[in-house]
């Protein structure tokens, strides 16, 4: 890293370079008006202290042109700002199909990570080249934020609720790991690590150490553990709601709303079941919390997100989701 | 209420210029004169001597933590350690303090500096005077109003002086941190006190603000029309709407905040939180984003409730050393209620990074552009206000030219901050800390500056020295630049904001020589302010005695004697002239006040 005074940390991802040009622009943006009204208070100070001989024979107290023009050009300016800022935005809240998914659960104070074949990880996150990777992030406890600076990531990390994040890393090595919400007492070492490495070296990476069993198989045993297929049978003739095929689609509430099956409904109805009943059942389901850490949910969603994505034989035949 | 409203039917008569009868002998029992009074005059000097003993309370919170910044748990110098913290084992500052004196210096400089020196010192000497009144509409309530501030400052030190720990979640104090004991030592009766606090200072601010929202409607002089009002007061006007509108969803936040702690109810606590592997029994249902929302919709309009009455106070200094109009009255007084009205659907900016849907947030985000036009507006049209004048540098317009100058620079690093893309790197830096207290420092104190050393001759009959006033203008200047501006270069390094040890950031090692420099300057930023209090004491006593009028202004209050009289006007004055006469063509003096009689009849 450069020593110093920098304008920015090295840029490590796709977004990278198109966040600097936005900023690179606001800089000339300000240093030209910062240096004008500065310029200009100085320049008066001098010309028109008290005693200097200049013309004030005819002081001006009002121009409606001016007062346009002041007010004209900066709002031009600002809506060129919004306008870009806004494009942009939506390119890097929007991940796009096909990104390799991890989860982050956040606690004071470590990040806890899984890779969808399972793979677990403490305060290290590794990463292939050239892959979007999207992060699926929950608490356990406070709010936390989980910051990438050379990907020019950020995105607050809440208990009760998932955020997500995405990134394609462009440049193999290790980049820095923070958390940037106050956090309790220990915050400031809440650092981590994200290791970009060559697909192959992953892959790699991946196999090595124990061979850990994919997510949606570990939320699969839990599922029976717990018995919840039981009622969430797949004939749909069971006590709660089939299950197969409703991750990403639209649920008919009971009190005649509907909702987005996604991460954040999942975990609601498992920790509160009656919050949001699906219509067309009783609210028999009794309340999982206490029985399941972030973790073991974060499973149960993988298993019940594989029920949408590989419809079997057996489950009825699933609409296609958009998801 | 009811009595108070029947105090306004009483002072009716005032409005139509037959005052003389009506007026009230000053209190002789030294309780209702100094301490208990009704008299917005003393009431004011109540809130000035409160909000400056708390400027240096929050300024030596700040001193700490530079120290801590600059040299991590390293004693303090000249063995200041045994005294500070007397009881940590080494004397160094215990991990504890840091966050406890994060939260405590954003609490005591927003809520007890700032907002009570303009609003409570400031908004009440002058309101009454510069529209020609004997006293508020509701005289008992404005008593009140700073009762209610006294206990909200004592236990505001009571949360700090807290025996389970300070409250340590930050002056924003999002919970869950701050709900729950167990993840953060202050949050327990340290919050507690905290919130208590907060909700009866802003009980004070409501009450202030309706006070002066009722006394600028109703009690304003014959001839006072709106657009003769001098541009403090119609700033005073707009944060008093400011202050009724968005206080009361403060003092929601912060009561619901209570109950989670003290009553076991969830409103910010989702369901299957667990500290430290305890799981919370009470959680569930609730959502800690809803307080983010509930803060930040109070304490957004609450950064313009900070600002615009400075804003109101340079625009009327500047005239007077000028010797010339304001540039633009009308957009002076336009752009103040555009930036009030717009200050409160831009709330969210603040939570871009909460998980926003991005919809959601380019609606924060055209908002939060379209607020730097006004903001622009005003930067040009005090330029223009410089443009052709006769400018005087005094003390007072030092301060105002150092006003406008860092204003802008606060201004524009608020839009990189608003452009969410960049926003997303530079949120929670030290760039936000820079871009704060550039807006709030180099704007909202250098404003209280001014103010002092322009109205100190007016409240106590004597000038401040203009020596020691420049001597104290240039060490704060230079320093604050000193202080805050190298802070940008951190936040674009990537230094955190509430981080209690930098050096343990290897990405930060090439920055920490500015941490150290910064400090340097905080020192003597901190140790410059009490030249000002060595001038204000003086001064008292033997400042330079002075006349109505010292500074040979036009606006109401430089018509009756320094210090004004208990019922401020003998006889009520009737305005003819617009707020800032000045240099007009063809007149002998090159000022004329607001009551002189009219020009052409």
């Amino acid at each position: 890293m450069p020593q110093g005074l920098q304008l920015f940390p090295q840029q490590a991802s796709t977004i990278a370079k198109h966040v600097d040009w936005l900023y690179f622009f606001l800089i000339a943006v300000t240093i030209f008006f910062a240096t004008l009204v500065c310029v200009l208070v100085t320049f008066f100070m001098i010309r028109y202290r008290r005693g200097a001989k200049v013309d004030r024979s005819n002081p001006v107290n009002h121009s409606t042109t001016l007062e346009l023009l002041w007010t004209g050009i900066p709002l031009v300016l600002a809506m060129v700002i919004f306008a870009w800022g806004a494009v942009l935005f939506y390119a890097i809240q929007t991940p796009g199909q096909g990104a390799m998914e991890i989860y982050v659960v956040g606690k004071q104070w470590m990040w806890k990570l899984q890779h969808p074949a399972g793979k677990k990880e403490i305060n290290e996150l590794h990463v292939p080249l050239g892959k979007r990777v999207r992060l699926t992030m929950t608490s356990e406890d406070v709010i936390h934020s989980f910051y990438v600076p050379a990907f020019r990531i950020k995105k607050d990390v809440l208990p009760g609720r998932y955020t997500t994040l995405w990134f394609e890393a462009t440049k193999l090595g290790t980049f820095h790991l923070f958390c940037a919400e106050y956090c309790g007492l220990g915050h400031s070492r809440m650092i981590g690590r994200v290791v970009v490495m060559t697909p192959g070296d992953y892959e790699k990476w991946l196999s090595g150490g124990g061979n850990e069993e994919p997510l949606e198989v570990s939320g699969e045993r839990l599922f029976q553990r717990l018995a919840c297929a039981t009622c969430h049978r797949e004939d749909s003739k069971g006590r709660g709601p089939s299950l197969a095929g409703v991750f990403g689609t639209s649920v008919r509430l009971k009190s005649g709303a509907s909702v987005v099956a996604d991460e954040s409904y999942i975990r609601e109805s498992i920790l509160e079941p009656q919050a949001k009943l699906t219509a067309g059942f009783d609210p028999v389901m009794p309340t999982f919390t206490g029985q399941l850490g972030e973790e073991g949910i974060i499973q149960l969603i993988a298993y019940i997100k594989s029920l949408a994505r590989k419809p079997d034989s057996s489950a009825p035949p699933t609409p296609p989701t958009s998801h | 209420m009811e009595s108070a409203s029947n105090g306004h039917g009483h002072e009716h008569g005032h409005e139509h210029g037959h005052g003389g009868d009506h007026i009230h002998p000053p209190p002789s029992n030294f309780l209702t004169k100094y301490v208990f009074s009704t008299d917005h005059k003393v009431i004011a000097v109540q809130f000035f001597c409160m909000g400056f003993t708390m400027f240096l309370v929050g300024g030596l919170f700040a001193l700490l933590l530079r120290w801590q910044i600059a040299y991590p748990f390293q004693p303090l110098p000249f063995g200041l350690g045994e005294v500070i913290y007397a009881s940590a084992p080494g004397h160094t500052m215990p991990p504890e303090s840091y966050p406890t004196l994060v939260t405590m210096h954003g609490t005591v400089m927003v809520f007890f500096v700032i907002i009570p020196l303009l609003t409570g010192a400031f908004g009440n000497y002058l309101i009454p005077l510069k529209i020609g009144a004997r006293d508020m509409a509701f005289p008992l309530l404005n008593m009140l109003s700073y009762w209610v501030a006294v206990p909200a400052g004592v236990l505001i030190i009571m949360a700090f002086l807290s025996e389970a720990g300070g409250p340590g979640a930050g002056w924003t104090s999002y919970p869950p941190l701050s709900a729950l004991p167990q993840a953060s030592p202050g949050s327990g009766a340290g919050q507690t006190l905290w919130l208590l606090s907060i909700f009866c200072v802003g009980w004070s601010s409501i009450m202030g603000g309706i006070n002066y929202l009722t006394t600028i409607i109703n009690l304003r002089a014959p001839g006072m029309s709106l657009t003769r009002m001098p541009l403090s007061v119609w700033a005073l006007f707009i944060t008093s709407v400011l202050q009724v509108l968005a206080t009361p969803v403060l003092a929601a936040a912060s009561i619901l905040l209570l109950f989670d702690k003290l009553l076991g109810t969830s409103f910010f606590l989702p369901a299957g939180i667990n500290v430290g592997g305890q799981a919370i029994a009470q959680a569930g249902g609730g959502n800690p984003l809803l307080f983010q929302h509930l803060f930040w919709f109070y304490s957004h309009p609450a950064v313009y409730i900070l600002v615009l009455p400075a804003m109101g106070l340079v625009s009327d200094i500047i005239p007077t050393f000028t010797r010339k109009p304001i540039f633009g009255y009308k957009a002076m007084a336009y752009s103040m209620a555009a930036i009030a009205g717009l200050g409160f659907i831009v709330w969210g900016h603040h939570m871009f990074q909460a998980g926003m849907n991005p919809y959601v947030a380019t609606s924060f985000m055209v908002a939060t552009m379209v607020i730097a036009t006004p903001s622009s507006v005003k930067v040009f049209n005090w330029l223009g206000s410089l443009y052709g004048g006769s400018i005087r540098f005094t003390t007072p317009m030092l301060c105002c030219l150092a006003f406008v100058s860092m204003f802008i620079i606060g201004g524009l690093s608020g839009v990189f901050l608003a452009a969410t893309p960049v926003d997303i790197f530079f949120h929670d830096t030290y760039y936000v800390v820079a871009h704060i207290h550039y807006v709030v420092f180099g704007g909202s104190v250098f404003g209280i500056f001014a103010g002092l050393y322009y109205w100190f001759p007016k409240v106590t009959g004597r000038k401040m020295s203009e020596f020691w006033g420049k001597v104290h203008f240039w060490l704060s200047f230079v320093s604050f630049n000193g202080v805050f501006f190298p802070m940008h270069i951190l936040g674009i390094g990537g230094m955190m904001r509430r981080i209690a040890d930098p050096t343990i950031y290897q990405h930060l090692a090439p920055l920490q020589s500015w941490n150290v420099y910064i400090t340097m300057f905080a020192v003597v930023l901190g140790f410059s302010q009490f030249i000002v209090i060595a001038n204000i004491a003086v001064s008292l006593l033997r400042g330079e005695r002075v006349g109505e009028n010292p500074w040979e202004a036009t606006t109401l209050e430089w018509t009756t004697a320094s210090p004004p009289p208990y019922y401020n006007y003998l006889q009520i004055p009737t305005v003819h002239h617009p707020p800032y006469e000045f240099s007009v063509p063809g007149m002998e003096s090159d000022y004329i006040v607001q009551s002189a009689p009219p020009r052409s009849a």
